[in-house]
């Protein structure tokens, strides 16, 4: 342990501790701008010079570890006067239209300006940097590079944190710019349009692209009959819009507003993702029982499809060709959900709300995604343009009355509510596979030990003396160990070291996915999911197989698991592609 | 056919010297743009794919330094030096005067590839300022209204060379 002094008050942390960390153990907060707690700190903003005495220069809070006997003054009038200026310098060569960003009011840089009351342009804007770019191209996020502060989170992120490259800083000085390897757009560049370069980014340099529009047009048109589905990490989430605690599951509520929002019914994500768990959990006994292609790997998270068809398009046979709970309910809400009420399936207009961006991408990604004959989602909005909506629409989100949603497509056990959480998935499809195995339910619904924000977590579930092993990553950079494992025992010609791998794009799962509201921590990540796992706890029917909503539509629709039927509208193919197309 | 083959051989050879030096990504760059005056992009996507290093990577060095260049060498290499000598001499009336003939401005390339225009600091030459070097060549005590003889003879040059 190091003792040390901040602003006079005695401290102990621990050796290898940044005076930023320390600074944040003393209950003192150091204003930044480019650290985020996800990742390592690059000293780009300047904003958390600190003094330390008996040291000539001020140095960086984020980037200098604490000494023995150190002693940091972390505010004082002449500190607060050299960040006021390293703030007018940022902008003076940021552009001033904050009315029309998508970051007004829920923007990094915005804050601190108005904490430090920064109330004129004090320096004109003298270097000229380099003509800006927009970039649309994908259709699901937005990069607007006039306005990046060139602090290098998104920067990390895409290269460390997610191991996708599609995001580099080329050239240097005052010519860096932020974009994908060389004249081409991010539709070009091996982008898996995960969204974390948006949710890690300060500014309004990457937003999510905005579909609102198109779901308030819908709702406009009375030919239209619009049903929409919440995704599981929506519910935990939203309320940090409205001044909910943290974590607080907010189903009822969601459920009465999009009503009040005028959508003829609300489906929940929750009841299909039990859904996906039947065809998955069946395909699983399938491989295991008839020595078919293990280990099988989930297939829910759209950005971790794109990475595997980008980067392993050799492990598509491990792939389950089971769709995400999203495109499930897509396809059973224009086939299902429509002859069950007669209503033209033409007329439906299914809106999905999900936590995040590459489901924008999802819903047009193959032609499997138009298996209703119609285009089986039409729009997809993210938990951060569903709050804007709920704030436009004049609903009075935190006081409405609870509401259930459909009677059948909402119905939903613990196990559908756990997917949006890392691990989840993998929980809800043991509860299920123990029981298609072993027609008897597993001791304990709990697997405590795929739970948890480790990076990769492995187990062995004894299924019936069989010792089923999985693997559950997170982070897309933390799949290539687990890969690495796969295909070298595979080359090798021995056993696959596991069974069953559960992969989800983002740190945390969908809790933490690129579309959810901003400010995202390790400790909001636990909280969201604590949302999400209580709800299981307290359920009466917890697992997929046991929910009598997902029992009728088999029964009066679908048939069996992987019947033909099944497999036309709930499953779906890959293919390998390039990770450049120029 | 076989030239190209031959191509792929000396770029391999490349590749294979270095991959499996660590931090020697610039010393294959630096091979390719001896080679060809530039890297291709065909050429940096051959690299990452042999050696595992990213595109974007790549692309981050490739563009820090000034040396590399991502489009291939023009016909026409015009070197105006802006040092304090030259500067002070008219290498700004210089520059005016070659973006006049050629339409291409300092630090730019035309699209067809005949001209490229780079300003650079100081060749060692301040008794002949300004100086100017076309392809190599060196021009001394260069007046605004000689550009366009100089340009013509240097195209002159290059066509005969072909």
């Amino acid at each position: 342990m190091i003792k040390l002094k901040i602003n006079g008050k005695p401290v102990e942390v621990k050796e290898g501790t940044t005076i930023l960390e320390a600074a944040k153990q003393a209950k003192v907060k150091i204003p930044t701008l480019c650290k985020h707690e996800d990742l390592e700190a690059s000293g780009g903003c300047g904003l958390c010079i600190v003094k330390v005495k008996g040291m000539p220069k001020m140095p960086r809070a984020c980037t200098t570890e604490v000494t023995e006997g150190m002693e940091i003054t972390t505010h004082d009038a002449e500190l607060v006067s050299i960040r006021r200026t390293v703030l007018e310098l940022i902008m003076s060569n940021h552009p001033k239209d904050c009315l029309v960003c998508a970051r007004n009011q829920d923007c990094e840089l915005q804050r601190l300006c108005a904490e430090f009351g920064i109330r004129e342009d004090a320096f004109p804007s003298i270097v000229n940097r380099q003509p800006h770019k927009k970039d649309d191209s994908t259709g699901t996020i937005t990069i607007d590079t006039s306005k990046c502060v060139l602090c290098g989170r998104c920067v990390q992120v895409c290269q460390k944190v997610q191991n996708v490259w599609a995001l580099a800083f080329l050239k240097r000085g005052i010519k860096t710019e932020l974009s994908p390897a060389g004249e081409i757009n991010l539709q070009e560049s091996p982008c898996v349009k995960c969204g974390q370069c948006s949710a890690h980014c300060p500014v309004g340099a990457i937003v999510e692209h905005d579909d609102t529009q198109k779901v308030w047009n819908a709702l406009m048109d009375e030919k239209k009959y619009c049903v929409v589905q919440i995704a599981p990490a929506v519910r935990v989430a939203i309320g940090e819009a409205f001044g909910f605690p943290l974590g607080a599951n907010l189903t009822g509520k969601l459920n009465a507003a999009l009503y009040e929002l005028g959508f003829k019914a609300v489906f929940d994500t929750n009841t299909s993702a039990d859904v996906t768990i039947m065809e998955e959990a069946s395909e699983f006994k399938h491989r295991l029982t008839n020595g078919g292609t293990l280990p099988l790997i989930t297939s829910c998270c759209p950005a971790w499809v794109d990475y595997m068809e980008k980067y392993h398009g050799d492990i598509i046979d491990n792939f389950s060709s089971a769709k995400s709970p999203q495109e499930m309910m897509g396809a059973l809400s224009k086939t299902y959900y429509a002859q069950k009420h007669n209503i033209d399936p033409k007329d439906i207009f299914m809106v999905s709300i999900m936590p995040c961006t590459a489901k924008k991408y999802e819903i047009t990604r193959s032609d499997d995604m138009f298996s209703s004959g119609y285009q089986d989602i039409d729009v997809s909005i993210t938990t951060r343009e569903l709050a804007r909506m709920l704030k436009q629409s004049g609903v009075n989100f935190k006081e409405i009355e609870e509401r259930k949603g459909d009677d059948i497509l909402a119905d939903y056990s613990g196990a559908g509510t756990i997917f949006g959480a890392t691990g989840g998935v993998m929980e809800a499809a043991l509860r299920t596979a123990h029981y298609l195995i072993t027609g008897k339910e597993a001791a304990s619904l709990d697997f405590k030990e795929v739970r948890g924000l480790k990076g990769i977590k492995e187990a062995e579930i004894d299924v019936a003396g069989t010792k089923v092993k999985v693997a559950i990553a997170h982070g897309l950079a933390n799949v290539g160990e687990v890969l690495s494992k796969i295909k070298k025992a595979k080359a090798e010609g021995k056993e696959p070291p596991y069974h069953f791998i559960e992969v989800m794009a983002c740190e945390g799962g969908c809790v933490a996915g690129g579309g959810q509201p901003y400010g995202v921590t390790n400790e909001l990540r636990k909280l969201r999911a604590k949302g999400l796992y209580d709800e299981d706890a307290s359920m009466k029917v917890r697992c997929s197989h046991d929910n009598p909503a997902v029992q009728k539509i088999y029964k009066e629709f679908l048939g069996e698991p992987l019947s033909e039927k099944a497999h036309k509208l709930l499953h779906n193919h890959y293919k390998a592609r390039a990770s450049y197309k120029k | 056919m076989s030239q190209e083959t031959t191509a792929a051989a000396e770029l391999r050879a490349i590749i294979n010297k270095w991959k499996d030096v660590e931090g020697s990504l610039v010393m294959m760059l630096h091979s390719v743009q001896d080679k060809l005056g530039y890297v291709p992009r065909e050429t940096a996507m051959v690299i990452s794919k042999e050696t595992g290093i990213p595109l974007a990577k790549i692309y981050e060095v490739l563009t820090f330094y000034h040396f590399f260049k991502l489009n291939p060498p023009a016909k026409c290499q015009i070197a105006v030096c802006t040092g304090t000598a030259c500067y002070l001499k008219g290498a700004p009336e210089l520059l005016k005067e070659i973006e006049k003939c050629t339409g291409v401005k300092e630090g730019e390339s035309s699209p067809d590839g005949k001209y490229s225009v780079a300003g650079l600091r100081c060749i060692g030459c301040c008794g002949l300022s300004p100086v100017i070097s076309i392809n190599g060549k060196i021009h001394g005590q260069v007046k605004p209204s000689q550009i366009k003889a100089i340009l013509a003879e240097a195209e002159k040059a290059e066509v005969s060379h072909e």
